[in-house]
């Protein structure tokens, strides 16, 4: 699948396109398929997100979104170094999920 | 310290009002991403992986207490409680909102500070020995001479728009802790025969896709003509360096491309032509800025021992102090490097700690290193057990400045954007993996440099064992490299043979070590057997 990724252009935080809205969660994010220059087009214009590009996903065994490259899984999660400041600080596998 | 004169402090201010005013036509649709990019690059706001990032320039790694102070009030105000110090003395916040900077940028200059060149292709933060003004072995502080330098230029209008960016270290000691020849321009200070001071300038260094140890073009410019020499450097670069291929852009290239004989040739030329021009600032202004820089009220005191009976203070003591010039004192090295920590990073805690140790043990100044440790470059001899018992407390303790586990590593892909792999988490586990084993306090000293990816901000070519990361089909991967030095025997480290994965690399490091161990002679640190013994033993042991 292909998937739409941006930064939120007040806050810098990564956001995902959810398809009617960004999302700070990759897990909201949709295929957009054909559609990625369109409506990162679109949404850039009207300042909703920062420098927007397409990438490569995947659904993951548990049935939630991966990004294929570990960049884009970095920046889904945080930092790993710091799993306090990531989106899911409680979780203990998070940070092994995505490498 | 230097302080700002009403020049330096109405151009900073006039930064922050135009900075603030772009941000604001940014947010509001008046400037694109493409306007805005290069206008926020010029004031030191990157985007990164997670948010915008902002590198704030110290100068020469010089900051007051109330300085350190404000820095940590960022932190708290704006950022997520850190920061982290980089290799080129600067700070960087990981988290900042596009909304926040102007706010940031005002209270940076409220405490006569900036983000100015920390990023472009311009002359960046000018860089020195974390030492200066306290090292028994400098023929002068080189401070002034990299103030003088940071004013020439700061704005300067015809280098501003330069092939690539461009870093200059100015030392004035034989011992090199500024990596000077690794740099676009290193400029040592030294006397020459008649006992005048002058420069020798190293031009051509770099590290990053394509290293080079900067060739020495001329061995001693007067000191009135100091600048004048700079600027015909730069010159010179700035009319043939490439600007159709960025990865040909740098300095370096050009030397190695025209020679540094035909380089010298051009830069003598230009010289004489600056100087009949007259463009050398007047030599009263460089007097001015020297007495910024003068003794800061050192006591007359005996040279004393130290206590010793705390065994951990005194190993901390000999690890992590320096000689001083002044009898009865020492710099003191706040280690950054906790175990299993992220190298460089300091909470906003931490920070104040140090700006106020700093006030009440160092003069009120502290110092960033480029190895990401900071220095109270004036303490007592009698209050080090104080200051010691402090750092301790708050994990500012560890005794291992240039030991194993004292890694520089870049924030690699954890936060960089141009990252292709992750260096923070391989220094944890070295760091973690040499003091469960114990072998770290055997080792002596052993320098160890991590980057994310070829730019080499880690600086691994220059390290004893360095380590660069790369992506291999997406996965990240890791060479590891033997060799390089950054100090006065420079040199260039050399790659070992295929890379490893995360764990891998930490189990090659300490194979590394082990050839040393097994293979060194009295008093050799790992460089010097590496030197003696060559890379045949060390691939035997990696590869089989
Ligand atoms: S070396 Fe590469 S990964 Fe590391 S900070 Fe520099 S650009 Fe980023």
């Amino acid at each position: 699948m292909i998937i739409l990724t941006g930064n939120d252009l007040a806050s810098g935080a990564v956001t995902w396109w959810a398809g009617s809205e960004w999302s700070r969660d990759v897990a909201d994010a949709v295929d957009v398929g054909e559609e990625a220059d369109a409506i990162a087009a679109r949404e850039e214009a009207a300042r909703r997100v920062n420098v927007p590009y397409a990438i490569k996903a995947e659904i993951g065994p548990d049935g939630t979104v991966r990004p294929a490259h570990i960049k884009d899984r970095i920046r889904g999660l945080g930092p790993t170094v710091r799993p306090d400041l990531t989106l899911k600080p409680g979780d203990a596998n998070a940070v092994h999920e995505v490498i | 310290m230097y302080r700002y004169d009403h020049c330096d402090q109405a151009m900073v201010d006039a930064r922050v009002a135009e900075f603030r005013d772009q941000c604001q036509r940014r947010l509001d649709g008046r400037l694109s991403e493409d306007q805005f990019k290069p206008l926020r690059l010029m004031n030191g706001l990157y985007l990164q992986l997670h948010a915008y990032m902002l590198r704030v320039a110290i100068p020469y790694g010089t900051l007051s207490g109330a300085q350190m102070h404000i820095l940590a009030d960022i932190a708290d105000r704006y950022d997520r409680g850190y920061a982290h110090f980089t290799t080129r003395q600067n700070v960087q916040y990981n988290w900042i909102r596009l909304e926040d900077a102007g706010d940031i940028l005002a209270d940076l200059a409220s405490r006569e500070m900036h983000a100015i060149q920390t990023s472009g292709n311009c002359i960046r933060n000018i860089s020195s020995d974390h030492f200066a003004g306290a090292a028994a072995d400098e023929v002068c502080d080189p401070r002034p001479y990299a103030e003088l330098l940071r004013q020439w230029s700061s704005f300067h209008p015809e280098f501003s728009y330069l092939p690539r960016k461009f870093k200059i270290a100015v030392i004035a000691s034989p011992t090199d802790r500024a990596a000077m020849k690794l740099h676009d321009i290193g400029i040592n200070l030294v006397r020459n025969n008649e006992g005048e001071l002058g420069a020798a300038f190293y031009v051509g260094g770099g590290m990053g896709r394509t290293p080079m140890i900067a060739p020495l073009i001329r061995e001693f410019v007067p000191l009135d003509q100091l600048i004048t020499y700079a600027e015909a450097c730069l010159r010179v670069y700035n009319r043939h360096g490439r600007r159709d291929n960025k990865f040909k852009a740098r300095i370096k290239i050009l030397i190695h491309e025209l020679g540094a004989d035909e380089y010298r040739r051009q830069v003598e030329a230009e010289f004489e032509h600056l100087l009949a021009q007259d463009i050398e600032p007047p030599f009263a202004e460089l007097e001015r800025l020297r007495e910024f820089f003068g003794d800061p009220g050192f006591e007359d005191l005996a040279e004393a021992e130290l206590d010793r009976s705390d065994p951990e203070f005194a190993l901390w003591a000999d690890r992590n102090t320096h000689p001083h010039k002044q009898p009865g004192y020492v710099s003191a090295i706040v280690s950054l490097k906790p175990v299993g920590g992220i190298p460089g990073d300091a909470t906003s805690a931490q920070m104040r700690l140090m700006a106020d140790l700093a006030t009440q043990y160092s003069f009120d100044e502290c110092r960033v290193m480029h190895t990401q440790n900071i220095v109270l470059p004036h303490v007592r001899k009698a209050d080090l057990h104080a200051l010691w018992s402090r750092l301790d407390e708050a994990g500012l303790a560890t005794p291992n400045l240039d030991q194993i586990d004292d890694i520089i590593a870049c924030p690699g892909l954890d936060y960089c954007s141009l990252a292709n792999a992750r260096s923070i988490p391989v220094a944890q586990k070295i760091s973690q993996r040499f003091a469960a084993n114990g072998k770290g306090d055997t080792l002596g000293e052993l320098k160890l440099k991590i980057s994310g990816c070829i730019n080499a901000c880690g600086h691994h070519h220059a390290g004893h064992i360095g380590i660069l990361g790369v992506d291999r089909k997406g996965v990240e991967n890791y060479q590891l490299l033997l060799g390089g030095s950054e100090a006065d025997d420079t040199s260039l480290a050399k790659i070992t043979g295929p890379g490893f994965d995360e764990d891998g690399i930490v189990d090659a490091v300490e194979t590394a070590t082990d050839v040393y161990l097994a293979n060194r002679a009295d008093g050799e640190r790992f460089l010097d057997t590496y030197r003696r013994i060559g890379m045949a033993p060390f691939k035997e042991a990696l590869y089989g």
